[in-house]
């Protein structure tokens, strides 16, 4: 079974977003979409100052088995990414919520989060 | 309605993630597949592969029938227990199947893939009209794959019979053990030492069991895919299937053309091949930056219309970089590109071997 967290936001392609105390917002992907994805040995994530348009590509991660593209959950300018994740890929495996976030945004539209899934729809999707 | 081998339930305790590989219900991995990969190269690890097709083939004819199907030539097994691998093909010269073939005394066993079992079956009870031969499907057997530097030891201590370690590379014979008799031979798909068991449905468990006790790891088809691909093993399928001849697959070596007189099917086709000289060749490739190599992507040459296709990429665990296994224009070599997501990335052919018994080849 794979874990969730309620303060979070997800997608239906599987990444999540959470909404810091300073406003910015940080993206990941899922328990259970790495646990899809398998052993994690590359991650792809824009570059900082970049911006990203929420439901578009905002990276790739690529597993032994797959290839899978990340989409943003929100529009933004890229203020910070995991530099952990070049070297250490796993991580994303091992820590999906915590230690392997994939990037942070400076929002543009704030209100794009209530366009996601909460942890119990983002439930209910994946035992489907 | 998948097929189940006899470990289906062992592999379900192990907590297996299963899929359906060939109609065929089959643990992908046990958690990690690198960790498996690593496993095997550095220690021991165990596969299931009982979804392989056995058929043992006996009768006057047997031999003969088999110096026609195969591009390999059977006579050239002198010794009992002796096995050679060869290609099976179809009268166009492509490549029906790859498989193992034994001679056991009077009696070839055959191990063939999952994946082409009924046409494989098919082609050879057609091509069987006019010779006096019996064909029997070993399904009361399933298959146990034992793999790395210390798996001949622990498979020794685990059916409490050393007598296997007399076995050369690529031979094999029946033994005692478990209480039973197994048939173990000294072949694998890792490009690690190692033993492939066939043992008796009932008592597969058992030995499987035996193994992890002993701590030999559980391994996965996954792993099993990125040690074969390390090794430069072809996949049926991938690298080559009907449309595709052996000599553009990496598999000249295994076809005998002496005698010359040995009237194999596609011969003729291939032979012609082979003096027009051959347009294409399987070669290995090394992605030079980040990434991974996947089937499907195009190899491109400066300087050259033709493109290339990768048939296996992966990420190599042993040399943490991407390799692939790819059909190019016979003229290229060296410096390539291949485009991944509409971008063009640096890679290097090489030859397509690229981890042998725990060493790096490249």
């Amino acid at each position: 079974m794979s874990e969730l967290r309620d303060e979070l936001k997800y997608l239906s392609s599987h990444e999540w977003a959470r909404l810091e105390a300073d406003g910015t917002v940080t993206v990941g992907i899922t328990d259970h979409a790495q646990d899809a994805l398998g052993d994690v040995v590359y991650v792809e994530v824009p570059e900082v100052g970049s911006e990203v348009v929420a439901g578009s590509e905002a990276g790739v991660v690529e597993s032994v088995k797959a290839a899978s593209d990340i989409y943003s959950p929100v529009s933004g300018e890229v203020i910070a990414v995991n530099d952990l994740l070049e070297e250490a890929p796993e991580t994303v495996n091992s820590s999906p919520y915590d230690d392997g976030w994939f990037y942070k945004v400076k929002p543009s539209e704030l209100g794009e989060l209530d366009n996601t899934l909460d942890a119990e729809a983002y439930k209910a999707l994946i035992e489907e | 309605m998948l097929k189940e081998t006899a470990l289906v339930a062992y592999h379900k305790e192990l907590g297996a993630k299963l899929v359906d590989f060939g109609g065929w219900n089959m643990p992908l991995n046990y958690g990690s597949q690198i960790e498996e990969h690593h496993a095997v190269r550095q220690h021991a690890g165990w596969f299931d592969v009982s979804h392989m097709c056995v058929v043992d083939l006996s009768g006057p004819d047997a031999e003969a029938y088999l110096r026609k199907l195969l591009a390999n030539d059977v006579a050239r097994l002198k010794t009992p227990g002796k096995a050679l691998y060869s290609a099976m093909l179809n009268e166009a010269g492509g490549v029906i199947d790859d498989l193992i073939v034994y001679r056991l005394g009077e009696l070839f066993r055959l191990v063939v893939n999952c994946a082409t079992r009924d046409k494989d079956l098919a082609w050879m009870n057609t091509q069987a009209s006019g010779f006096d031969i019996v064909m029997q499907e070993r399904d009361d057997l399933a298959m146990i794959a034992v793999q790395g530097p210390e798996a001949r030891e622990q498979l020794h201590r685990c059916i409490d019979n050393d007598a296997p370690g007399d076995l050369s590379v690529f031979s094999g014979a029946d033994f005692d053990g478990l209480g039973t008799q197994l048939f173990v031979a000294r072949t694998g798909y890792t490009g690690e030492d190692g033993y492939e068991v066939l043992v008796p449905n009932a008592q597969a468990e058992a030995l499987a069991r035996a193994l992890t006790d002993a701590g030999v790891k559980p391994c996965g088809l996954a792993a099993r895919d990125t040690l074969r691909l390390e090794a430069g093993m072809n996949l049926y399928g991938h690298e080559m299937d009907d449309t595709v001849s052996p000599l553009q697959a990496n598999m000249g070596w295994t076809i005998a053309w002496e005698p010359e007189a040995r009237a194999f099917i596609g011969r003729d086709v291939i032979a012609q091949e082979k003096a027009d000289g051959v347009a294409r060749k399987l070669v290995g490739l090394i992605l030079n930056g980040k990434g991974v190599l996947r089937a499907g992507q195009t190899v491109h040459q400066g300087g050259s219309d033709e493109t290339g296709i990768i048939t296996s990429g992966t990420f190599s665990p042993s040399l943490g970089l991407s390799i692939a296994l790819a059909r190019v224009p016979a003229s290229f070599s060296g410096d390539c590109q291949v485009m991944i997501r509409q971008r063009a990335l640096d890679a290097s052919i090489v030859r397509p071997v690229f981890v042998r018994h725990g060493e790096k080849q490249i």
